[in-house]
């Protein structure tokens, strides 16, 4: 599972933390009354505090507060009853306030930790530094005019949730797992929607190498990476660009890079004569931001049930395995629609229709699970066809597809295209019988000790029912009548 | 008309002896005579005045109409004012017409009040001279016996002190970051409260210090400071350091009396550089209290002498936050470049006056790498301690009575160049404004060249009833009934 | 400590405000001077002292999580000194 650099004066092991930056799921800004609804012709979702006025003053929306705390809790992590916001003075285009209010003294949660899997099927811990509340900057537009950048301030003052995790990290692959769990928990508990396309959530990533034992070296920051599978390739270029620096006899320094995918490679974003000195202090337009132990407590109660637990409870409840658990825990809606069928039907036959099937079909389909055709109390009127020998699964592959294709009941389509099992033991033995005759030399090899040939019969049998015959006495049938 | 103060105009008003019109014409036309000396005002209004006065006329007629009604005010160009231009006295905001109101001046507007223009101030509140306005200097009603030289009026809210000295206005709204209400109001012979912080709100008012700057009311009397605070105060949700307390109606503790009331003399205030005039002055409001049934008491604020250069680095760390707003991009003025940071210091440097730009710098150290803990951490745990004074003296006393200026207005030309000395000016009323209490000046006596001094009432946090009851016991004894060289109609 | 021309170009660089030579050399002075008088702080024990931040008075106050404002695009783009249609304009940022 260790992830390695082979270089030539020995192996390096790499060392990664990242620096998430979630959008808060809210209806206003965390300052700000104005919308914090993604998109929105420019400058729309804008208010004067957003933009900065002279005179314009800040207040906390205490729905950002709730959703920081409530993150902080799904990663156990410790809840500061007491933070506070701090500028964060530098100038930029998009920075309208020529400061960011964010928290950095005193973020309002403290340390945590989140549990990873890996593709062998090991688990890691992850430790979580700390999670603070800042606001976002505007956008600026390069592409527009010659001479101009465009600015528009819709995201300015958007809530975000900077989480960072401790150097945790030893491998692209882990990174990667990390990211789709951290995302996992905020769109279980419904804080962020983790969707990196629209920049809900991106990644500073941290990249140190080292030996084996040695403390750690220089880190390079690479900013905002805005997909997983580029936070994966960007450790992997920059831990290979660092092993070379330092097998060459140079030094890392610390700086902010970027990752350039079409390249393939990270460069340089500012020099170190452009350093920067964000002169923090506590912003003396807001107070300290006091929570209630209570308060705290009441939106832990309220809390959903969380990946880990939801895996254990399905693992005791239904005896899916920790594989199966695992996929079906990946989404809510996903877990909530097994557990209905399970319910309504059996509980293993429901996991193996869904994990294959059904998710075969949808696949098939691009649709995901909440715009499936087939909803989980039709899925569950399927299998109990199966389950009473209604019709046999074979028989139910066609039938789901044809849901899926024409919105119909199981039963309906059953009836429509009279699909019922055939359950009559004097018309199988009849089919059987005729089987026989028509296949004289394939039964004389059989009687001469050809066994393999009972599945050809079975086979044949099922054609000529058109696939209708229950199996089991099919096979029963056929045994008692070779055996006459 | 010429030398009617806020509250008999009222009267006159609600006896419809005279008209809004009438009244807010009489104020347009000295502001026309006396303001081309006075450079007063940066922006005026008479047209939206007249049409406010007939609207108080028809109230007025009907027997309604708020606590102001028709009555003419002038607002430092530090609010912001929904479609008049506020320049914060700063070319950087030359043509900015906000397209919103600030809770002060719309709590006023409330009350019916009607705004004759925007005052002018030392740009961004930053000064005590009123010399770095953009817009001019402001030139000080009252002038030294015997000689004609301009004086300052003090600052920042000089415009402010010297619109209600002169007559143009019967009051003004004022900000006060260390001092930029009352050392006016002193240098002009009139009366300013700033109230305590957290008691106006600061939304829509351009921001020095947030931490320190607090609007209050200039008037010529306590009872036209306590009418103009009742309208302008009040719990704010859109500013988060507003406190919720409900206003009281602080004409109502003007004749309190002091009876039984504990007045400290904090000794650190004692100075050798003291002129004797202001000393002796001193010692008459002592005097007075304590003729009027107070009883004086020694108190020690050990922290005095601190007070100054902990403000300063306090306000100039706030203030170079503050102002890094002011980049040329979404308002104000900008200079075109090349490059975006091209565009931001050619800007900046146009767009602020030098004091501004020296604030901003020495604030921008301050809070550098290396130098936070040293100076602006530092001086936050003294402004502890110096709060922590004002709280072990508040436990003996009722009120602190000093000077509010160490000397009374002084010409244009006889500021100083060193900005140390300049700063020394706000050294009597720096501390309450660390520590946030509230304190007022009233005029109090005339040196012997007839410029006025004041006299300053530091009180307990949201006491500022008890100021006013033992300011007018001061007021009463004081009979200050000069008026400057330059006063409505008398310039004619 | 003594501060040199290079160090008030350092922030001056960092509050993005231009400064020619002569500039630099007087605000030297100058702050020198101011910087030399607040030294005097250092006389104060502050040992256990916590930073003042605020007065106390206030009540730490959240507000509801509903949309009040914004939609008023003309308000907040009327005073831009440069725009572009729906946008405010610097000039052109090489990223
Ligand atoms: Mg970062
Ligand atoms: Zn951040």
């Amino acid at each position: 599972m260790s992830y390695r650099i082979e270089g030539a004066t020995g192996t390096w092991e790499i060392v990664v933390g990242l620096e998430v930056h979630a959008q808060v799921i809210s209806h206003a800004k965390l300052f700000s009354g104005a919308s914090a609804t993604y998109g929105g012709e420019p400058n729309m979702h804008v208010s004067l505090i957003d933009a900065g006025f002279p005179g314009m003053l800040p207040v906390i929306n205490a729905e950002c507060v709730a959703q920081a705390v409530r993150t902080g809790l799904g990663l156990n992590a410790t809840i500061h009853l007491e933070s506070r916001f701090d500028r964060k003075n530098y100038f930029y285009a998009d920075l309208p306030q020529g400061y960011q209010i964010s928290q950095f003294a005193h973020p309002i949660v403290g340390e945590g930790k989140v549990l990873v899997e890996l593709s062998d099927g090991t688990e890691r811990e992850i430790g979580i530094t700390r999670l603070h509340l800042e606001q976002d900057a505007g956008k600026s537009l390069h592409d527009q005019d010659p001479t101009r950048s465009f600015i528009d301030l819709n995201r300015a003052g958007v809530a975000l949730m900077e989480i960072v995790s401790e150097p945790d990290i030893r491998s692209p692959e882990e990174a990667g797992a990390y990211l789709r769990k951290l995302r996992q928990i905020l769109r279980y508990i419904g804080t962020c929607d983790g969707n990196m396309e629209e920049g809900s959530m991106r990644a500073d990533v941290n990249v140190s190498v080292r030996k084996a034992g040695e403390p750690f070296r220089t880190r390079c920051e690479i900013k905002n990476v805005n997909s997983i599978r580029f936070v994966m390739q960007s450790i992997e270029v920059e831990a290979q660009r660092q092993v070379e620096i330092w097998e060459a006899g140079g030094t890392v320094d610390q700086e902010t890079r970027l990752f350039d995918h079409a390249r393939g490679e990270t460069r340089s974003l500012r020099s170190k004569e452009d350093a920067h000195d964000y002169r923090y202090f506590p912003d003396p337009d807001l107070l300290p931001l006091v929570i209630e132990r209570e308060w705290v407590d009441a939106l832990r109660a309220a809390l959903p049930e969380l990946p880990e637990a939801k895996r254990s409870r399905l693992e005791a409840q239904y005896g899916v395995s920790r594989y199966e658990s695992g996929v079906l825990a990946a989404e809510q809606t996903v877990a909530d629609f097994y557990e209905q069928v399970a319910k309504a039907s059996d509980p293993k036959l429901a996991v193996n229709w869904m994990l294959g099937d059904f998710f075969a079909a949808l696949n098939r389909t691009g649709k995901s699970i909440e715009e499936s055709p087939v909803n989980a109390s039709g899925l569950s009127e399927l299998l109990a066809l199966i389950k009473d020998s209604t019709i046999n699964g074979k028989i139910a592959k066609e039938v789901l597809e044809d849901m899926f294709e024409t919105g119909e009941s199981a039963s309906a389509i059953v009836e429509r295209k009279g699909l019922r099992q055939v359950t009559d033991t004097g018309a199988i033995e009849s089919a059987i019988r005729d089987i026989l005759a028509a296949n004289a030399d394939k039964l004389a090899e059989y009687k001469s000790g050809k066994d393999k040939l009972f599945g050809f019969f079975v086979g044949q049998t099922m054609k000529a029912m058109k696939g209708k015959g229950n199996p089991a006495l099919v096979n029963e049938l056929l045994g008692k009548i070779l055996a006459e | 008309m010429r030398d009617m103060t806020l509250a008999a105009a009222r009267e006159a008003l609600a006896k419809r002896e005279i008209s809004a019109v009438e009244l807010v014409d009489h104020h347009i036309s000295t502001i026309e005579k006396l303001d081309g000396d006075i450079n007063a005002f940066i922006t005026t209004t008479p047209d939206q005045a007249r049409l406010a006065a007939k609207a108080a006329d028809e109230q007025l007629a009907k027997g309604e109409g708020g606590l102001l009604c028709g009555i003419p005010l002038g607002v430092k160009d530090l609010f912001c004012t929904d479609g008049t231009r506020t320049t914060a006295g700063s070319n950087i905001l030359r043509h900015f017409v906000p397209p919103y109101e600030s809770t002060v001046t719309a709590n006023l507007l409330k009350q019916d009040a009607v705004f004759l223009g925007k005052l002018n101030l030392d740009e961004f509140a930053m000064g005590s001279t009123n010399l770095t306005s953009a817009f001019g200097s402001v030139t000080n009603p009252w002038k030294r016996a015997g000689d004609d030289k301009k004086l300052v009026p003090g600052g920042s809210s000089g415009g402010s002190a010297a619109a209600v000295a002169s007559g143009m206005v019967l009051g003004a709204t004022g900000t006060d970051t260390g001092g930029s209400i009352r050392q006016p109001a002193s240098f002009c012979g009139i009366t300013g409260v700033k109230p305590t912080y957290g008691r106006c709100s600061r939304f829509g008012t351009i921001a020095f210090a947030s931490s320190l700057d607090q609007a209050g009311p200039m008037a010529r009397t306590l009872e036209d400071c306590a009418l103009m605070l009742e309208a302008m105060a009040g719990f704010d949700p859109k500013d988060s350091t507003s406190v919720d307390l409900a206003v009281p109606r602080y004409v109502d503790a003007l004749e309190r009396g002091v009876k039984g009331l504990k007045v400290g003399i904090p000794e650190e205030y004692r100075s050798e550089d003291l002129p004797a005039e202001i000393q002796a002055l001193w010692e008459q409001g002592i005097a007075w209290l304590r003729d009027a049934g107070a009883e004086t008491v020694k108190v020690s604020l050990p922290h005095t002498k601190y007070g100054l250069p902990t403000y300063y680095i306090a306000a100039l760390a706030e203030a170079s936050s503050n102002l890094a707003r002011y980049d040329g991009v979404r308002f104000g003025e900008r200079v075109p470049a090349d490059s975006l940071d091209m565009m931001y210091e050619a800007t900046r440097h146009a767009g602020f006056g030098e004091e501004v730009r020296r604030r901003i710098l020495m604030g921008t150290y301050v809070l550098s790498s290396g130098y936070y803990d040293a100076y602006y951490l530092r001086a936050q745990k003294i402004r502890t301690l110096i709060q922590r004074d004002f709280l072990s003296a508040f436990e003996k006393v009722d009120v602190l009575l000093t000077p509010t200026a160490p000397s009374a207005a002084f010409a244009h030309d006889e500021k100083p160049t060193d900005p140390v000395q300049v700063y020394l000016n706000d050294v009597f009323t720096v501390p309450a404004s660390l520590a946030g209490v509230p304190a007022l000046s009233l005029p109090a006596g005339l040196d012997s060249k007839g410029l006025p001094l004041g006299l300053q009432l530091i009180g307990r946090y949201f006491e500022e009833e008890t100021l006013f009851a033992a300011g007018r016991v001061m007021e009463k004894a004081a009979g200050f009934t000069h008026r400057p060289a330059l006063f409505a109609g008398s310039a004619a | 400590m003594s501060l040199d021309t290079r160090t008030v170009r350092r922030i001056a660089k960092l509050a993005r405000i231009g400064l020619d030579d002569q500039e630099a050399e007087g605000l030297r002075q100058e702050l020198d001077g101011i910087l030399g008088w607040v030294e005097q702080l250092n006389e104060v024990d502050i040992t256990d002292v916590p930073p003042m931040i605020g007065t106390g008075l206030a009540k730490p106050r959240l507000r509801v999580d509903v949309v009040t404002d914004g939609g008023k695009r003309e308000a907040v783009l009327s005073n831009a000194p440069d725009r572009a249609d729906a946008f405010f304009t610097v000039p052109k940022v090489v990223e």
